[in-house]
Formats: structure tokens, sequence, C-alpha cells
């Protein structure tokens, strides 16, 4: 008895699924957004295609891709995924949709960013007042935005005193970070308004175009890893870029307010 | 008669961390009654039992048997190691350990719990028996093989005389079905008790040896002494 | 504090409702921790019983060794099986990335160790006490083995279960090997995490609760199964 009970418990875990499937690599501020919630039934329903997501950071994701363990890859950093496919592992990007970064920070605002002009500009209020500051400080998306509006700002991370914590972990991490210390962060619009555990901090200051955030989706190049579903990844995208992934996108909702704006050309 | 015997002791030395525990000692064992070891603390008589065994290493000198078949030998150490299972379980081991069939195995059990008074004891766990209980069981343990040779290290030290009587007649009849028994005591009564030939050693050698009776008119000093119960150094 | 409440509030509605992820990754959390153990214990216990027993040239090295490989870092242990099992690795052609299986195979990487070492310390100490009688009795050595493991199964056991505790509570190696796959590798540990990172405390906390009733039963079960608290056993 005890035996068919084993059996039964073990049988589940060494069969195999039998609808076609992929892997993709996606990055912790999509995950967040909630968007995958909705777009991966509808996936299954139109395509019969079972996308298994790895939720990483941009770096982890790439470096996935490099090593062929994943399909394809959508990330937000445009720098990394052009060195990406310099070195051979991907033949071309295609741009997606796009959210935008918001700048979170404590209820009474100590640097006083909700009336900067620029992201820059409240970047520089921010070091100005030396106001803790929690930096995602891994390889991501957002953290390669932050440090470029720092670069705008004309300021120099590695010369921060200890107000500026890099944290080195995903989204909610740091923003569970964030409202642990009170302090300010840049975060993703989704992952923001996702987030359970705000604690004392408000959304402060948005809608700099510097501030956009654009995904763009990376098959992984076949011919350097003969094992990756090259045709699958080719469905996925032929989808993702077509007029029915356009309404679901530009549809999606937290509360009222609309997170992705869908920016997919056809070629 | 066993083919074993005699056994031959030729300048047998036991050397510790380069000090000598034992030897030399030269001494020839016969076949016959109880052969008793006796002598104070230290003395080696441990050592030359563990010697005659074949569990202590001789660092000079040789030891023979005569028969150089593979000897059944049987110790019973002064603290009764039991097993941690059933009285019965501990009895049937050895027999296990020879891969003896079931029934007879079942067997010898039940007669050699009758023969230490201890059916009813079966399912016990051997943990939970006394001194005297855990030494009778081992000398069931130690019997039911049948060996050739038994070998005890002062079994009945630390003993109440009720049990210790017991043990002294189970020496008795292996004695007498042809099991040799060599033993290490302090108890010179039990020498006597068991008909016994007697060595009295000291200082890793022998002194004196012979029966009980030669043995109470003690030819050398220190035997005198260890009979009085002085302490013998 | 309100969190905790919260937390006990969600663990008690999840079960209740019989919640279907629930089941998916509670199930899963079993499957791949008890296969573990099972795999892990039949290479330790023997192991680190021959230890006990068998006198060789680097014993006492090997002894240093197994009890130091207890403090290895799931997550070092995790990166490396990565690297092995990834496509670009050594052993890629076998595909077992992200699939349950190679979270089983890093957990028992990760808990053998410490079986192995808390089992050749009881089978130590039963040796000594064991050592001359069976040594006396002609016992050889595959009798020894089988007669220590057998009268010491009860120290045997808590060794597993003491590797079953490392299993199921861990989350940095199968978090990278397994990839915390909806459906497909996701289990309690992984998914405390995520719900972690999410900011729903209240649901991770109720996971975590969950999770510990699941150890717990594991743990009270296979005592009662041996029945290692009866009068008169030891």
């Amino acid at each position: 008895m005890i035996r068919l009970l084993f059996a039964a418990l073990f049988a589940s875990i060494f069969t195999t699924s039998q609808a076609a499937e992929m892997k993709l690599a996606v990055t912790t501020s999509f995950e967040n957004s909630g968007l995958a919630d909705v777009l991966l039934p509808a996936i299954k329903a139109d395509i019969g295609l079972d996308v298994q997501l790895l939720v990483v950071g941009t770096g982890q994701a790439l470096r996935l891709g490099a090593a062929g363990d994943v399909d394809a890859v959508l990330v937000h950093s445009r720098p990394a995924e052009e060195a990406f496919i310099a070195a051979g592992f991907g033949t071309y990007r295609r741009e997606i949709m796009y959210n935008d970064f918001v700048l979170i920070g404590p209820l009474s605002d100590p640097a006083n960013i909700a009336q900067a002009t620029t992201a820059d500009d409240a970047l520089r209020r921010i070091a100005q007042a030396q106001a803790t500051f929690v930096s995602r400080g891994d390889d991501s998306g957002t953290y390669k935005t932050e440090l470029a509006l720092w670069m705008t700002a004309g300021l120099d991370p590695d010369s921060f005193g200890p107000w500026y914590r890099a944290v080195g972990a995903g989204m909610g991490a740091a923003l569970n970070t964030a409202t642990g210390l009170n302090g300010y962060i840049l975060a993703d619009r989704a992952s923001w308004l996702n987030f359970g555990n705000k604690g004392r901090l408000r959304l402060l200051f948005s809608g700099d175009p510097a501030m956009f955030n654009q995904y763009a989706y990376l098959p992984v190049n076949s011919a350097r890893h003969p094992s990756v579903k090259g045709d699958l990844a080719l469905m996925l995208e032929t989808w993702l870029t077509s007029g029915r992934a356009a309404d679901l996108i530009n549809q999606y909702r937290i509360g009222n307010d609309q997170l992705f704006v869908f920016n997919a050309t056809q070629n | 008669m066993s083919p074993l015997f005699p056994l031959t002791l030729r300048n047998v030395c036991v050397r510790r961390r380069g000090k000598s525990v034992l030897g030399p000692i030269n001494l020839t064992v016969e076949n016959g009654p109880p052969l008793v070891v006796i002598g104070p603390n230290g003395s080696g008589k441990t050592t030359l039992l563990r010697v005659m065994h074949g569990i202590e290493r001789i660092s000079e000198g040789s030891l023979e048997w005569a028969a150089h078949s593979p000897a059944k030998h049987s110790y019973v150490f002064q603290h009764p190691t039991v097993l941690r299972r059933s009285v019965v379980q501990n009895l049937a081991y050895p027999l296990q350990l020879m891969r003896v069939p079931k029934d007879t195995v079942s067997q010898a059990c039940s007669a050699w719990l009758t023969k230490i008074n201890m059916t009813g004891f079966g399912d016990t766990p051997a943990t939970k028996l006394s001194g005297g209980e855990r030494q009778k069981l081992a000398i069931a343990r130690a019997l039911i093989r049948q060996p050739d040779l038994l070998f005890l290290d002062e079994p009945t030290a630390n003993l109440d005389g009720h049990t210790t009587r017991e043990i002294e007649v189970l020496l008795g009849q292996a004695s007498a079905t042809g099991t040799r028994v060599v033993m290490a005591t302090h108890d010179m009564g039990q020498a006597r008790r068991l008909a016994a030939h007697v060595i009295f050693m000291k200082g890793g050698k022998i002194r004196e040896q012979g029966t009980c009776e030669a043995l109470s008119n003690p030819q050398t000093a220190d035997l005198a002494a260890f009979l009085k119960g002085d302490i013998v150094t | 504090m309100t969190d905790i409440l919260d937390g006990l509030i969600a663990a008690f509605w999840l079960i209740v409702t019989f919640d279907a992820v629930l089941w998916d990754i509670s199930v899963r959390s079993l499957q791949v921790s008890l296969t573990a153990l099972v795999i892990a214990s039949a290479i330790a216990i023997p192991f680190g019983t021959f230890l006990a027993v068998q006198r060789f040239r680097y014993r006492r090295l090997a002894i240093s060794v197994i009890n130091a490989l207890m403090g290895l870092p799931p997550v070092v242990v995790g990166l490396v099986v990565y690297i092995l099992l990834s496509r670009s690795g050594p052993f890629g052609v076998l595909g077992l990335l992200f699939t349950p299986t190679a979270m089983i195979i890093a957990q028992v990487i990760i808990i053998t160790p410490v079986i192995a070492s808390i089992a050749h310390q009881a089978m130590r100490e039963l040796w000594a006490e064991y050592h001359d009688l069976l040594i006396s009795l002609n016992a050889t050595k595959w009798q020894r083995i089988k007669t220590l493991m057998w009268d010491g199964r009860r120290n045997l056991l808590t060794a597993s279960l003491a590797g079953f505790g490392r299993a199921i509570g861990e989350v940095g190696a199968i978090m990278i090997v397994g990839g915390n796959i909806e459906n497909a590798t996701r289990v309690l540990t992984t998914a405390i995490a995520l719900e972690t990172g999410r900011g729903d405390f209240a649901l991770a906390l109720g996971l975590g609760f969950v999770l510990i009733g699941l150890a717990l039963t594991v743990n009270i079960a296979i005592h009662w199964l041996s029945q290692t608290e009866r009068e008169g056993r030891w």
C-alpha cells in the first residue's frame, strides 16, 4: 500500500508534457507587472504554445541566452542587447513595447524631487540632499537606466557617500529595502503598482522621456546552439508582434493605469 | 580429544609503545580441566588471554596450536557487551553469523534461555538487563555455538553470589562437554571450585603454575602474599 | 505582528480551499526533497558506516572532508550544477536544466555530506561498543556493517531526517538550477522567495507556515511508522 502511494507520488514528476513548449528568460520587472498572467494563457489558447518563464535579472537572462539554456529572451537594456547580438548569440532584436520608470520616495520628500523638471534634475536634488537612495546595483535594465540618468546629471555614483545603497538584488527585493529604509528608488511603473509593501513610500516623479523603458525580444541564435527551439521562438515572436498582442498589452491596467505601450513594427 | 592441543607458547612477548606488557612466556597448554589465570591487576592476565584468543599481536616469539584447522573460540569480557536487541536475538546472533538454519536456532535459543534461568525474558531488550543477567546472557551467547575454547576475563568480578554460582555451574557443564575453559580471575576460591589448573602471573610473567592443591603451598613469596590477600607490587 | 497573523490566516485559507497552486507546489516540494533524501541516504549511510568500520590510510582526512562539506553553501552548489548542466556545459546534452531532476541532483549534493557525517558519528559510537564482541565472534566485514546499520537504525533515521530538513527548506540552489518556472519547477521555498520579492508578505508567510507544517508532518509520520518512541524501544 505504501509502495503504491510512493509510486503515485513520484510518477508525475517524471512524465513529460505533450504540448509544444519553449523557455523564455524575462526580467523581474516584466514578471512583477503581472502582464505575463494575461499573455501566457492567451498564447496557449491561440497557438498552443507553452511558454515557460524564467524570471531573472537582465544580465542573467542574456547569460542564459548566450549559453543556449533558453530559446529567447525579453529584456529592456539596449546596449546589453546589442552586445549580445554583436557576440553572435542572437541575430536581431525586435521591439515589442515600452513602459516607463518612476522615481519613488518617502512621503516627506526631503530632497523635494516632486518639484524637479527633469529626471536628472531630480537625481541631482537627491545627491545634494544626500537623501537615502536604494540602487539595484546589479546587471539589470533598471540599473543601467539609473546609471545613464546619473551620467546625464553629471554625477558619478562611485563618489557617492553612504546615503547611496546598492543592494545587488531584484526589483522586489530592492523595493522592500527602500520601504525598510524609507528612501528613494528608481523602479519600473509596473513593479511599483503591483508592489504589496509600499509603507510610507509614494510615487514622486515621472514622465521624463529619458525614463522610457523599451522591451525587446531576442531569439537565441539557433546556428550557435542547435538545441534551441528556433521555430517555436519565431512563432512566439509573430504572436507578440500581432494585433492580438497589441490589444492585450495596450488594454492591460493596474487599477486605472495603463502600464505598457505596444510599439512593435511589422517588417 | 581435541586435536587443537597442545597449545605451545615459546618466548612470547607483547610490547605496547615500547613497554613490555607481557613476556617472555613459555607455556604448554594441554586439554583438560578449566585453566585459571590469577594475579594482581596489571599482571598481564588479560593480555595473555587475548594472545591465546588471537586478538592481540605478538611482538616476539611464537604461538602454535597442534592442529591448524580453524578453532571456534568464544570470549566473554569483564563488562558484558550486549547487542541493542532482545535477549533471544542476542542469543541467536552468533548462530545467524554462521548461517545456521532457523529452526535449529530457535531450538538452541530456547534451550539456553532455560539453562540460564531466563525463560520469559526472551523478548526483553538486552540493555534493560541487570549486570548479572547480562553476564549470563554473554556466557550463553558464547557457548551457544559450541566453541572449542571459551575465554573469560574476570566474568564474576562484579556479580552477586547467587549469579556467580549459576555461572560457575554453566562453566562446569561447558568444560564437561568438551569446551576448554580459560579464565582470568582474582578469586582463588573460584579456581578451587572449578577444580582448575592454575597459573599465577605477576609483572607480565608466569611465576608459578600447578593444580589448586599444589598452589596452596606457594613456592614464591609473591604468591604467598597474593593468597593471603596482600597487595602484590 | 499583524503580518504574522495575516500569514497564519492566509495559510489557513490556502489549505482549507484546497488551493490548486498550493497543492501543485507542495507536492513538487515533497517529490523533490523526498527523492533527494532517498538517493542521498542510499549513498551516505553505507559510506558513513564504512568510514566508521574500515581503517584505511586517509581515513581521518576523509572524515574531516565530509564534516567540512556540511558547510557547502547551497547557492554555490546550485551555480556549479547549473554550469555543468547548461547547454554550454559538459552535461548539457542531457537536457536536465530547469527540470525537477536538476533540483534533485543539486539537493543530493548538498545533503549527502550532512547525512554521512551524522551517520558516521552514530556508527562510530556503536562500533566502539560492538567492536570486541563482533571481532571475537568472527563476523565478516560485511556482517559487521549490516549489524551496525540495523542496530543503529534509529540514529541513522535521525541522520536522514536531518538531511530532509536541509532539503525541504533549501532555496538557493534549486532557484538557480530549477528556474522557479510556474507549473514546472516551482516549489514552496522558491514561491516564498517570489512572493517576498513582490512584497506580498502575508502570502509568503502563509506558504511558509504550510512548509513548516509539511516538514513537521513528514517527520512525525516517519517517527510513528518506525515507532521510535514506543515504550521499551531505544
